[in-house]
């Protein structure tokens, strides 16, 4: 305890070096326009700034950069709530809650709760880093394929069990999505599957022009021609402190959002995702009012946009401790420390340890930096409402196209943006939620994998899945889900779900 | 029909398409899964799941009941969109933001000339020098 209070010291020595700190306010601001923006996600920002650090030494260019990636993970809440279009993929959930509190004039409260949701998870989850590293890194490399495959599928069942409509309905929207995730270059055999000549479907259907589709154009395909267009939402800057009683509704979520997401955080995959999609979830069930959530709950904005900011500091266990990247951002990190003649990996600690503590402690100030400068720009985004939604929505497409196009330079994500903008239209007409198939995107090359992993560990026997006792305890969570879902048909007692509206 | 009948039919028929797409692949088996094993698994379920919807939903609400009024405006939009992936790589970023940009405010929202073509001349412009110049994320330029 106190070699590591005396580690994060020196850590703080070098953070709060003037050059240091110069480029991780750099990192924080440049990450909170990049998570502004739809489509360009912190990976993108990332890409476009490595080369720029290549001059700078490696504490200040890792700072740098790691303040690109958390300053995203604060900046995409801004357009998920007062647009309805995610920011970056994490972003997907604060669009349901946020935008619906937006409608009902609690704009600013929606974005202070985010912010301070967002410092809170950002600095309890890098005190949890700091300590927890060694351990939590050991438990989550006892995950092998069979345990993921488990934890993918408990995952959907999860957020199937948890829509607002019927599971069914959900499950079919998760089926869908895993389908969109079938496209692309099999991993295990080379096929080229469902590509039909296009080559840009090599490495699948983003999920960024996916999710820019389903939330952002699909919005503005039902909005803009409604013949009694939405009243423009004018909050005065006096009202963007959250209420009393909307500070109480958040408080809870934001700790449970916070352990959620370090947790899920350490796992690699897609965490940041995966994470608010079960912090809503957990905050919809544990609510005394799930009728709420859809219509602007607190809690269905302070749970997902704390776990998403906690889920970024899980996401450094394995690779500060370990060198093991366990999200793409963090290979990019990797390759930015090899780049500057460090070795990630066990001995980095004690390698390097002005390198390790002050990254550590420049999360701190990161987030720090990050509420100075993101609950100031409250009012300059609420005002962003003032616009007419017809002068608006042109500016937003815009964006929108912009933003998809510029992750791959492809015109191909473009049509795909469009496609799915269709498909999200004609869904939200037939009363189905769209969420699920984003999750569903995203996890279905990892659930193939591991399951053709597992399977060729077990030589094909499927039991391999109910005898390790990590997979059974995630299988059994989901079996419990399955039957509970089942029980009002055999009960007929009327099941919580149908009471809630479905997501507008 | 009611709007749970056509998603249900919708859903069956994209799990059938999908199905007769998988014979491209080796399907392998249940031990030794080829690259069509999951798709096929999946369409499986899709068409499960949209049976169900279908039979299920006979009490919800009649498509006939469900509005469209917004149609001609979501049409519009979609063909300013499909005219932006059309031409963003053949006509540069600027020329067709304009286009789009334009006939979005000054077409179909009806808005006044100098607001619509500002705004035209700043979205077109002004984000391709913000993104292409000062950010060096490179845009297609077109003609110039």
């Amino acid at each position: 305890m106190l070699e590591t209070l005396q580690n994060l010291g020196l850590g703080f020595q070098v953070a709060l070096a003037p050059a240091v700190l110069w480029y991780g306010f750099v990192g924080c601001l440049v990450g909170t326009l990049v998570g502004v923006l739809p489509g360009v996600g912190p990976l993108a920002g990332i890409s476009l700034l490595l080369p720029v650090t290549y001059g700078l030494d490696a504490t200040s260019a890792l700072v740098m950069l790691a303040g690109i990636y958390y300053g995203a993970m604060y900046g995409g809440s801004t357009t998920s709530i007062l647009m309805r279009i995610p920011g970056e993929a994490a972003s997907v959930m604060t669009c349901i809650d946020g935008y619906a509190m937006a409608r009902k004039g609690r704009a600013g409260p929606a974005l202070a709760i985010a912010a301070v949701g967002s410092y809170v998870a950002g600095t309890v989850s890098v005190i949890a880093l700091m300590f927890l590293a060694p351990p939590l890194a050991a438990f989550a490399l006892r995950f092998g394929p069979p345990e993921y495959f488990s934890l993918l599928l408990l995952g959907l069942l999860v957020l199937a069990y948890m829509n607002s409509g019927s599971m069914l309905k959900g499950l079919a929207m998760a089926a869908l999505g895993l389908l969109l995730g079938m496209i692309g270059i099999d991993q295990m055999s080379g096929y080229f599957r469902f590509a039909y000549g296009v080559a840009e479907l090599g490495d699948g259907i983003g999920v960024v022009p996916v999710a820019v589709g389903l939330f952002g154009l699909a919005e503005i395909l039902l909005t803009a021609g409604q013949p009694n267009p939405p009243e423009v939402i004018r909050p005065r800057l006096r009202d963007l402190l959250p209420s009393r009683q909307e500070w109480r509704e958040a408080n809870m979520p934001i700790w449970r959002g916070t352990a959620i997401g370090f947790l899920i955080g350490i796992i690699p995959g897609s965490a940041h995702v995966i994470s608010t999609f079960v912090s809503y979830a957990v905050e919809r069930k544990v609510s005394r009012h799930p009728e709420e959530f859809g219509r602007g709950a607190v809690a269905g904005v302070a749970g997902p946009e704390s776990a998403n900011n906690a889920a970024t500091s899980g996401a450094f266990v394995p690779m500060l401790a370990l060198g093991v990247p366990g999200v793409p951002v963090a290979a990019l990190l990797l390759a930015a420390m090899m780049v500057h003649g460090v070795t990630p990996g066990p001995l980095l600690i004690q390698q390097d340890p002005r390198l390790f503590w002050g990254f550590i402690a420049s999360m701190y100030v990161g987030n720090v930096i990050l509420l100075i400068l993101n609950l100031p720009l409250v009012g300059l985004f609420v005002n962003l409402l003032r616009v007419p939604y017809p002068v608006m929505y042109p500016i937003i497409l815009v964006c929108s196209i912009l933003g998809v196009y510029a992750v791959n330079s492809s015109v191909v994500d473009v049509w795909i943006m469009l496609g799915t903008g269709v498909l999200g239209y004609l869904l939200r007409k037939l009363d189905f939620e769209t969420a699920p198939i984003v999750l569903g995107l995203v996890l279905a090359p990892m659930m193939e994998l591991s399951l053709r992993q597992s399977l060729a560990m077990s030589a094909g026997h499927y039991a391999i899945f109910v005898t390790r006792p990590i997979s059974v305890a995630l299988l059994s969570v989901g079996v419990i889900l399955v039957a509970l879902a089942l029980r009002p048909l055999v009960s007929r007692t009327l099941d919580w779900r149908s009471r809630l509206p479905a997501e507008t | 029909m009611t709007v749970d009948r056509v998603a249900g039919v919708a859903l069956v028929l994209i799990g059938l398409v999908t199905l007769w797409e998988s014979r491209a692949f080796p399907l392998g088996s249940l031990h030794h899964p080829g690259p069509a094993y999951m798709p096929v698994l999946l369409a499986a379920l899709l068409i499960v799941f949209g049976a169900a919807v279908f039979a299920m939903g006979g009490g919800a609400p009649a498509l006939r009941d469900v509005g469209w009024p917004e149609w001609r405006h979501a049409v519009a939009i979609f063909a300013a969109c499909a005219f932006a992936a059309w031409g963003l790589e053949r006509l540069g970023y600027r020329i067709t933001m304009a286009v789009v940009v334009g006939f979005l405010l000054l077409v179909l929202e009806r808005k006044g000339w100098v607001l619509g073509l500002a705004l035209t001349i700043v979205m077109a412009w002004g984000s391709f020098y913000v993104f292409d110049t000062l950010l060096r994320v490179p845009l297609p330029r077109g003609f110039f």
